[in-house]
């Protein structure tokens, strides 16, 4: 098996030659292949940029929009509400947004461009299910002195108004802020936030 | 222990490597299957060009495999679906048209090699005595092979895919009693319909692919214990030196793996000709009205079978109807297919190579391949593609009279050949074999 | 390269008659030359084809058969398998496919709809009109554009309408405003036989303008021209790409060629 054999040296240039262009033609063949794992041209339309209509949302409520097939919520908060975000400061993990979970212009106290109108992607930051809207009336449940926010029912992470997660929950981070911008004073551009006003 | 007693890997040029190696023979047959295969599996050293067909078939096989995977992750056996699911792989998934030309054109590919590499086998004697088992497996996957085309072809859900497939599926109908109740079990609905569609996919990329490999196995394990055959016919463990090696054999590694991959850059270059260039093939590999959806309203003018199949089209076409009845042409049409099993028997002349053989075999031959290509190209056209004859021939469609003649001359290739290869006037086959 | 061609031609001169070599040629030659394309030469009316001046490199042709097609055909027809904003390729952003092309308010990630149901389709012109989508691939562009410049006037048809091409079509001429209305004077020149216009060219129709649309007959042709090279970029939109990557994989295969053949050729010396 191991006979010492003079070693052809143009015979062992040619072999190492074909193997290289042999492994560059594999390499060059397995892309196209791995690219149809990309997202295709129907998933990529349905990644747009969506447009939110927020004239008919009233002070306190919250709506859902679609975005890449997630939730996100735009919820008008009201003045009550804003104040009680300072209130909660102590008790969340991340009270200054220090973790990038949101655009620079997002990175506040309110977490939001307008301080009243909030947007977020409603996917808890832990294992990805979508958590519940606590009112700050259900005390009974969340505790005395609940302020109002998220609980997620997976693992029970809470979330206060503006998507800041509270300590100890097993969440990690805050809720994430997409990016956005206000194509007027009631269409938001969720997804992108390049184009409007 | 029986494992610690084989000898150990050496020669790699690696320690590392020849360790991990001889951890993997001691408990896996790696040495013995690679010198069984290749590193010590002896081919005549006078292989030609005919003899690159069958290590490219199986490049096809390959490339057929990977593309299939890949297109069934996009594909939808839905007859709602089907046909815009493919136009989507074609112009929304990355890469997409790249796998779908490649499997289209790899179908034909593959019956191009298929049938080159039979024909060597008819050339050469390759199906002869003691290589009879070989020949059958290799009619089996032939066989499995026009399965799976059929199978594939409905999956577009154009007009040809859907109107081939009701044609098809309909020739069983002309079986006598049982006919109409078995085309409707395969079809399971009145018409080719969505369930037809469901069961061809599952067929098409996962139970005849599964015995397509098996058979592909038996194949090559067949051939490997009788050895190849060659251009001159001749058995070259006639004459071995000492060690017990043909006097007339190479090792297949390297010397047939480096001449085969020369063989292969050579079929991909045509090959990548085609996907690149001329993926329709001018209609043949792809055919214009499958970019139309099916419709089971409305039937195209003109319906042909894809080109692999059309010889046997032709001779389905050609045979007139019995008692108001297909059966005789479906009966000639199977025939046509099943008498190759029956070839290695058929035979009977003393030498195999067609370098040693007399003229009436040459001439049978030639005759077969040139009705061969006559019928194939016939079962493309329409039948009225050649006109008609005058009065004198009731006015009869001449291509259906020139099939008809092929036909003939078809089944005289077989049923003849016992008694013309016994009586040719061969050449005296060498001892050696010659280049 | 010697032993290359002679085992080529071993077997070849091992026959007579060669089948071998004429089995090869036949298999891997004859589909590309001996026939043409099955479909594509004659109409159901059998006139022969106006070649159309196609160039699937002219972004302007382009640009401008999708305009045509959005304004002329996309009323009646879809082209659902087809994304607006595809239409980047040719050299429009967003904002230009937005304005001038989409009319119905669609998304220019949305695919070509028609708001049309199928079932009003069906009831409006008997059968609902084909999506136009891959429509190149299945009648060619000859057969669209001799199709297209083939509408001419006749009252016996309940639309109006009758065509050279398809004869009895179930579509009235969508862009007579800029055609006109024409009434065909001279069938196509007989092939010596009686079946109507059989054999004869489309082009050698005799027609008569009546009414004279919004443009020549030559800008109406290089419309129908623009139109038809958008329907067949529209049929494969990967082609352009498709040959641009396919001559790269070619060159690169034959950069190869040279080195297995060396590589065979350095093992084979110890073969005698």
């Amino acid at each position: 098996m191991s006979d010492v054999k003079q070693v052809n040296k143009g015979r062992r240039n040619l072999v190492i030659a074909t193997c290289a262009a042999g492994g560059a033609a594999g390499v060059a063949a397995a892309v196209p292949f791995a690219a149809s794992w990309l997202p295709s041209e129907r998933a990529k339309a349905g990644g747009a940029p969506v447009v939110a209509d927020i004239s008919t949302l009233k002070p306190g409520e919250m709506m859902t929009v679609e975005w890449r097939s997630k939730p996100v919520w735009i919820i008008r908060r009201t003045k009550e509400m804003l104040e009680g975000l300072t209130r909660v400061d102590a008790k969340v993990s991340d009270p200054k947004s220090d973790v990038p979970m949101q655009p620079e212009y997002a990175k506040n106290e309110y977490r939001s461009i307008k301080p009243e109108v909030l947007v977020l992607v409603g996917i808890c930051t832990h294992l990805g299910c979508s958590p519940q809207e606590k009112p700050a009336a259900d005390k009974g449940e969340m505790g005395a002195d609940w302020a109002g926010g998220f609980l997620c029912p997976c693992h029970g992470s809470k979330f206060d108004l503006a998507g800041r997660v509270y300590k100890g929950a097993p969440a990690p981070v805050n809720l994430e802020v997409p990016k956005y911008t206000y194509l007027s004073d009631t269409r938001i551009l969720i997804g992108d936030d390049t184009k409007g006003a | 222990m029986a494992a610690a007693e084989k000898p150990p890997v050496t020669g790699t040029g690696s320690a590392a490597l020849d360790s991990a190696l001889t951890w993997v023979d001691q408990r896996f047959p790696l040495m013995s299957t690679w010198k069984a295969h290749l590193a010590e599996y002896y081919a005549p050293k006078n292989f030609n060009f005919w003899y690159f067909f069958g290590g490219l078939a199986m490049l096809v096989l390959g490339i057929q495999i990977v593309t299939g995977i890949f297109l069934t992750m996009n594909y939808k056996p839905d007859a709602n679906l089907a046909f815009a699911s493919v136009e989507y792989i074609m112009r929304e998934v990355p890469g997409g048209w790249f796998i779908r030309y490649m499997h289209s054109t790899g179908a034909s590919a593959f019956f191009i090699c298929v049938y080159l590499h039979m024909f060597r086998a008819l050339l050469y004697g390759s199906h002869r005595k003691p290589r009879e088992l070989i020949w059958i497996f290799g009619v089996l996957i032939y066989l499995l092979l026009m399965g799976e085309a059929f199978f594939g072809y409905l999956l577009p859900w154009g007009q040809m895919s859907y109107w081939g497939a009701q044609v098809i599926i309909n020739l069983f109908s002309a079986i006598p009693f049982i006919g109409p109740d078995l085309s409707l079990w395969i079809r399971g609905d009145y018409v080719i319909a969505d369930a037809t569609l469901n069961r061809f996919f599952a067929l098409h990329v996962i139970a005849l692919p599964l015995v397509l490999l098996g058979l592909v196995m038996a194949h090559l394990l067949a051939l490997h214990e009788v050895g190849s055959n060659n251009p001159d016919g001749i058995e070259i463990s006639k004459h071995k030196d000492a060690r017990g090696v043909p006097l007339d054999g190479i090792p297949f590694h390297p010397y047939y793996t480096v001449k085969d991959i020369l063989g292969v850059v050579v079929f991909l270059i045509v090959f990548a000709i085609i996907v690149f260039f001329a993926p329709e093939m001018g209609g043949y590999f792809l055919e214009a009205n499958n970019f139309i959806p099916a419709d089971p309203l409305k039937t195209p003018p003109h319906i042909a079978p894809v080109w692999y199949f059309t010889p046997y089209y032709s001779i389905l076409r050609g045979v007139p109807p019995l008692f108001h009845s297909q059966f005789p042409g479906v009966v000639a049409m199977g025939v046509s297919v099943m008498i190759l099993f029956a070839l290695p028997w058929l035979d009977r002349s003393p030498v195999k190579s067609i370098r040693y053989r007399g003229p009436y075999f040459k001439t049978a031959l030639a005759a077969f391949v040139v009705v061969f290509l006559i019928l194939g190209y016939l079962g493309t056209e329409p039948i009225t593609v050649w006109g008609q004859f005058g009065a004198w021939m009731g006015n009869a469609d001449r291509a259906t009279v020139v099939a008809r003649i092929c036909t003939v001359i078809y089944f005289l290739f077989f049923i003849l050949m016992p008694w013309y290869t016994s009586i040719d006037k061969n050449k005296p086959e060498p001892e050696r074999v010659t280049h | 390269m010697k032993k290359l061609i002679a085992n080529l031609l071993l077997p070849a001169a091992a026959v007579i008659a060669s089948p071998a070599a004429l089995f090869v040629s036949a298999v891997f030659v004859s589909p590309a030359i001996l026939f043409v394309s099955p479909a594509a030469m004659a109409s159901e009316a059998g006139v022969r084809l106006d070649a159309a001046p196609i160039d699937p490199t002219d972004v302007v042709s382009l640009q401008s058969g999708a305009r045509t097609f959005a304004n002329y055909c996309l009323n009646c027809h879809s082209a659902s398998l087809m994304r607006w904003n595809r239409l980047m390729e040719l050299g429009l952003n967003e904002s230009q496919i937005k304005d001038n092309l989409i009319f119905d308010g669609s998304k220019v990630g949305d695919l070509m709809n028609v708001s049309m149901t199928r079932k009003d389709a069906r009831k409006w012109f008997g059968v609902p009109p084909p999506d136009l989508s891959v429509i190149a691939r299945a009648r060619g562009a000859d057969w669209l554009y001799s199709y297209l410049r083939g509408f001419y006037r006749d009252p016996a048809r309940p639309t109006g309408w009758n065509n050279t091409v398809f004869e009895n079509v179930g579509m009235p001429n969508p862009m007579w405003q800029l055609q006109g209305e024409r009434v065909r004077v001279e069938h196509a020149v007989k092939g010596g036989e009686a079946k109507e216009g059989h054999g004869g060219a489309a082009g050698s129709v005799k027609y008569e303008m009546v009414r004279p649309g919004s443009l020549t007959p030559v800008q109406y042709d290089e419309t129908v021209r623009d139109l038809v090279n958008f329907l067949v970029y529209m049929g494969e939109p990967a082609a352009t790409s498709r040959k641009q990557i396919g001559i790269l994989v070619l060159l690169f295969l034959l950069a190869v060629l040279p080195l297995v053949y060396l590589l065979k050729r350095e093992f084979w010396k110890d073969v005698h």
